[in-house]
């Protein structure tokens, strides 16, 4: 049976801060779950990773001992060096000094940490430090890796270094979530899900997820007629325009275009706001 | 010929033996948007701060509308410094300094730095952490301003915003490193992908040989390598490789690493 979560729902007091979340892990697959500031993705990845008890729900998980967990907060103790960091951690798992040592190298290989050992980890920039804190959930070997926002504010050199070691993880046959703001992140996933105010979106392979946005997508020059300007957006110099209904309804000089998952997002979150408009 | 709002010619910034700006020559015009890319520490937010006229060039010329920055100038600019979020080129603590010392003053909204209607915009990293919906908003506005005739530069860590830019400028080591449309910078090369069941294993296999390749679903990515070097890697191991247009972020992680 997989890792993940069926039905899972966490209050805050009155406020609903996951709605009846699945999620399935599978060993050796990296999932993605991507959603705005607030959206639920750090509520969510702390109930994976036992760090918070959920309301109502299921949730399936390996003993801590067997998770690796890098809260959003960066894991990583400022006034130890990488090495001390590494260290601590391998102690808290109870790595035999021969694992550890051969892990640590291999790890800080991947990362592009070598010859960093020494520094503190507060004198790190946000990217190594991310590096050091997805090293450091890694370093065990988990069965189930969660990763929250690891690659937030981090260049794309960077991002490619901890996609990297996402990679090695998944290979060595973790299950994996990561949760990102990046949806050229959520391409990577084998599946990913979309988050927006503690309830499920989208979810399934980034082709599905593009593939079942409702409606109509429209591309087009100049901005649309002001009654559709609420569902209207710019990609680059150019508009898009969704429509709900699937009847096809002619615009001069505009075109039916294929959704990307840019596009599909955007619609699901446009959907939403559109039928909470409709409710009040 | 549409009026240059910003310009810099040769500009470089020294702090101490750190060259943080080498030199660097680039232009906004009127009614453009044009995407600033660099890996952090690549001297981007220096690189604005000197348009604006708030820190000293070493040496090197900024003309903003055309004279040299002054308070005057400033008053036609929208500014959006980058957020409370990560500022990648300062170390935790210096970040921690940062966030307490203006932990109260609370960044202003794109709404409020459009508001006086400004010629130019200079906005470092506005969508961190925005959901696509209300980076399509912001988009949206950037967009009005451009065809109402403002210049905006734009920098950002988001691959599809870059790509919404009429014209990208690529910052490594202090100096542009490619500029153009994304056309221009992605020059039509193409990646391998390598599509393959025991894909751990081909990992291991590839990485072994030198080889960088990234994990996309269950296949993997190499934005450089040729098929001859992923044959030798791969020995009898059962594999398909099909091309891939290269992303801008495979491009501008090359560019960004070169020597």
């Amino acid at each position: 049976m997989n890792f993940g979560a069926q039905g899972l729902t966490v209050r805050f007091g009155r406020r609903l801060a996951l709605s009846d979340v699945d999620l399935e892990l599978p060993p050796g697959e990296v999932r993605v779950v991507v959603g705005g500031d607030g959206a639920g993705k750090t509520t969510l990845l702390e109930v994976l990773a036992g760090a918070r008890t959920a309301s109502a729900g299921e949730v399936r998980r390996p003993s801590a001992e067997r998770i690796g967990y890098l809260p959003a907060t960066s894991g990583v103790y400022p006034d130890l060096s990488v090495a001390e960091n590494l260290a601590f951690r391998a102690a808290a798992y109870r790595m035999p000094r021969a694992v550890f040592a051969e892990r640590r190298a291999a790890l800080l290989g991947a990362g592009g940490l070598l010859g960093h050992e020494g520094r503190l980890g507060g004198e790190l920039s946000g990217g190594m430090r991310q590096k050091l804190g997805v090293i450091g959930a890694m370093l065990a070997q988990p069965d189930l890796l969660v990763l929250d926002e690891p690659t937030t504010g981090v260049d794309p050199a960077s991002r490619r270094d901890l996609w990297r070691l996402i990679a090695h993880a998944a290979a060595d046959g973790a299950a994996v979530v990561v949760a990102t703001t990046y949806l050229d992140e959520a391409e990577r996933a084998v599946e990913l899900v979309l988050l927006e105010a503690g309830r499920v979106l989208a979810h399934g392979a980034p082709e599905a997820v593009r593939g079942a946005m409702p409606g109509l997508l429209l591309d087009g020059g100049a901005a649309p007629p002001a009654a559709e300007l609420e569902r209207a957006w710019r990609r680059g110099a150019r508009w898009r325009l969704w429509r709900p209904g699937a009847a096809k309804v002619e615009l001069e000089g505009w075109r039916e275009v294929a959704p990307d998952l840019e596009d599909a997002v955007t619609v699901a979150l446009l959907a939403r706001e559109t039928a909470e408009g409709v409710a009040q | 010929m549409t009026q240059v709002l910003s310009s810099c010619k040769d500009l470089g910034r020294r702090f101490g033996d750190l060259v943080a700006v080498d030199v660097v020559s680039l232009e906004v015009r009127a009614g453009e948007v044009v995407g600033l890319l660099g890996a952090n520490g690549a001297g981007k937010t220096t690189l604005i701060r000197m348009l604006l006229g708030l820190l000293p060039p070493s040496s090197g010329e900024v003309l903003l509308f055309g004279a040299p920055p002054s308070r005057a100038g400033r008053r036609r600019i929208g500014y959006l410094p980058q957020g409370l979020g990560l500022y990648d080129d300062l170390t935790a603590a210096e970040n921690l300094r940062f966030a307490r010392a203006v932990y109260h003053a609370r960044r202003p909204a794109l709404a409020q730095v459009l508001q006086h209607e400004p010629q130019l915009l200079l906005l470092d990293e506005p969508t961190s952490g925005v959901d696509p919906l209300q980076r399509a908003r912001l988009w949206q506005a950037v967009r009005g301003a451009a065809e109402a005739g403002a210049g905006a530069l734009i920098t950002t860590h988001h691959m599809e915003e870059a790509e919404s830019c009429d014209r990208l400028i690529v910052l490594a080591r202090g100096r542009v490193v490619a500029e153009g449309s994304l056309a221009d910078i992605l020059g039509g090369r193409l990646a391998l992908v390598v599509e393959v069941e025991d894909w751990p294993r081909a990992l291991a296999l590839l990485e072994a040989h030198g080889l960088e390749p990234a994990l996309v679903g269950r296949a993997l990515r190499l934005a450089e390598g040729d098929r001859r070097e992923v044959a030798k890697a791969l020995g009898d191991l059962p594999y398909r490789l099909r091309e891939s247009p290269v992303t801008l972020e495979e491009r501008f992680v090359s560019l960004a690493s070169a020597p």
